[in-house]
């Protein structure tokens, strides 16, 4: 096997890519499937779930806690784990990697910890980095993950939200971003890429100019990981996190990263087994990251599986694969703008920055009634507020329809999404 | 007017002849499209049934102790559903309605094919249709 840097130039194509995931093979309603769901979560493939199987057939011990051989399995099974995503990111080291449940529990982690007392010199001492009187800036597009947990850090601590707006576009204005930081905020919270508006932020010149004003920068990945190359030291985040199920893998995985003295300064999340260093009544001392944040039995049959995901995340960049996902993006998107009275929600003038998530509404038509016959015609979509309402707020809708392409959706299956949109607008309007 | 019963048996024999639910949804938005027009200014908090994920709206009426129901909603296949069960219900005693078991839903297999959000919606109007007979139950 290639090693996972060069899996991208495995040249991959459509056909073997396609085979990887049976559920494509599905009917509904009599139908031939059509997923268009992938922003929500991605389809399983076969190496993913063999992974799992091998694992828990062959691999099934608790992590670090034994001396016998299965112990020493599962725990180099789950390390692997660690050692690859921080090189698929490109972090320092795989300390710097915290296992969590999921990208939304990630945010909470980072929300609950960061507002408690710092650590310094493996003691529980300095002030926390978010205290009473502090200003938190979020992006005005935000998933409810990362929001909720900030207004909750917020009402904690007696801290302050702002709101970076978005622009009409899609997109966020850097001067705007500027003007912002002159409150002087201590984090910005923005996603990498927007599950409602699929465009990618620039993350590296927003980061810059925080940084200058001595502000940090929580980037949610969760979509970012799926559609963009990301290199967290050149992107010069300070914290990145994001689900394993987006991405392939088994749900209930996901990943912190942190710059590794932003780690060590990070007091425990949650109490319980393996993130301890000693326990005694008059008080416990901690583990050193990443352990510190990974309390109780992990998801051992789970993590694995991320290394056989990022492996084919990485193989789905390939040469063929990319032609085929540009060549679908630029079908739908071409077909959707000529359709009467649709707003795209998200469309840039600069092409480069659209990942096939989108978002729309029609005049006339409700989201909900469009979903739900494109459901009968076979194809899933996504309808609602998409887990951002104050995004649905300011656009002044009650909702959208969603549609997301993974790179192995066919043209073919483009064209029968856009037949599809016209028939269902033809009933309802 | 029919008696319920025939009015319920009427709906289960129209549904038996879609064979398709694309078709069965064809025939909600017709229903929907020509539901009679609701009043903008009955388009209150109060008549807003609570759990649905679009608006719908139901006003209700006591005539010669008949309850007459009008309803509207933002989504045309919600605003179907929700003329389906008026057709049946509206003009009846209260006492019919709030007895009546609206178990012909089940036997369109409506239920089965919505969302769980509609599904919960669905409920909701049921559940709402009944309270207000009830309420009006002398
Ligand atoms: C941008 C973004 N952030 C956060 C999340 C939350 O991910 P999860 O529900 O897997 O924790 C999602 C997915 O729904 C997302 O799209």
């Amino acid at each position: 096997m290639v090693p996972i840097e060069q899996a991208k130039e495995y040249p991959m194509t459509l056909e073997q890519a396609r085979k990887r995931f049976p559920q494509l093979e599905e009917t509904v309603y009599g139908k031939p499937l059509v997923y268009l769901d992938h922003a929500a979560t991605s389809l399983r493939p076969l190496e993913v779930v063999r992974c799992w199987e091998e694992v828990s057939f062959r691999k099934n011990a608790n992590l670090h806690r034994a001396v016998h051989y299965m112990a020493q399995q599962a725990t180099a099974a789950f390390e692997e784990a660690r050692a690859t995503v921080a090189s698929f990111l490109g972090a320092a080291s795989p300390r710097e990697i915290v296992f969590t449940p999921g990208a939304t529990a990630a945010a909470n982690l980072l929300a609950t910890c960061l507002g408690q007392s710092r650590i310094e010199g493996g003691h529980r001492v300095a002030e926390p980095y978010i205290g009473a009187g502090d200003c938190l800036l979020v992006a005005e597009s935000e998933h409810h993950s990362n929001l909720v947990p900030w207004q909750m850090l917020c009402e904690r601590t007696g801290a302050r939200l702002v709101v970076l707006p978005v622009e009409e576009d899609g997109s966020y204005n850097l001067t705007r971003l500027e003007e912002a930081l002159k409150a002087a905020p201590k984090l910005f919270c923005i996603a990498h890429i927007s599950n409602v508006l699929g465009l990618i932020n620039p993350i590296a010149e927003m980061a810059a100019l925080c940084h200058r004003a001595g502000c940090r920068v929580v980037v949610d990945g969760a979509q970012g990981i799926v559609h963009a190359d990301v290199n967290v030291c050149e992107m010069g985040a300070d914290y990145y996190f994001f689900s394993g199920h987006k991405i392939y893998a088994a749900p209930g995985t996901g990943v912190l990263w942190a710059r590794a003295e932003l780690l060590d300064e990070l007091p425990p999340y949650m109490g319980g087994g393996e993130m301890i260093d000693h326990v005694r009544w008059e008080g416990s001392t901690w583990a050193e990251p990443p352990y510190r944040f990974e309390a109780g039995t992990q998801n051992l049959s789970g993590v694995p599986t991320l290394v056989p995901a990022l492996r084919l995340l990485q193989e789905l960049r390939g040469p063929e694969m990319l032609a085929n996902a540009l060549a679908v993006r630029d079908y739908v998107w071409e077909q959707l703008l000529a359709i009467q009275g649709l707003r795209l929600y998200g469309n840039p003038s600069d092409r480069s920055l659209k990942v096939p998530i989108f978002s729309f509404s029609i005049e006339g038509v409700h989201h909900e009634d469009l979903a739900l016959l494109l459901d009968k015609m076979g194809v899933a979509v996504r309808s609602g507020q998409m887990c951002a309402e104050p995004l649905m707020g300011r656009i002044g809708v009650t909702g959208m329809v969603r549609a997301s392409f993974a790179p192995f959706n066919t043209l073919q299956e483009a064209e029968t999404f856009i037949k599809s949109l016209h028939k269902a607008i033809g009933m309802l309007r | 007017m029919d008696s319920l019963e025939e009015a319920k048996a009427a709906v289960v024999e129209q549904f038996s002849l879609f064979d398709e639910w694309l078709d069965k949804y064809e025939y909600l938005i017709e229903l929907g499209k020509d539901l009679e027009a609701f009043p903008v200014e009955h388009k209150t908090d109060e008549h807003l049934i609570e759990g649905c994920q679009s608006r719908v709206w139901l006003d209700t009426e006591l005539r010669d102790g008949r309850l007459y129901f009008r309803a509207d909603s933002d989504a045309i296949i919600t605003k179907g559903i929700i003329s389906l069960l008026i057709g049946v219900y509206s003009g009846r005693r209260p006492e019919e309605i709030a007895s009546d078991d609206f178990s012909f839903v089940e036997a369109i297999g409506l239920r089965e094919n919505l969302s769980p959000t509609r599904a919960n919606g669905l409920s909701s109007m049921i559940a709402r249709i009944r309270a207000e007979a009830k309420a009006q139950m002398s």
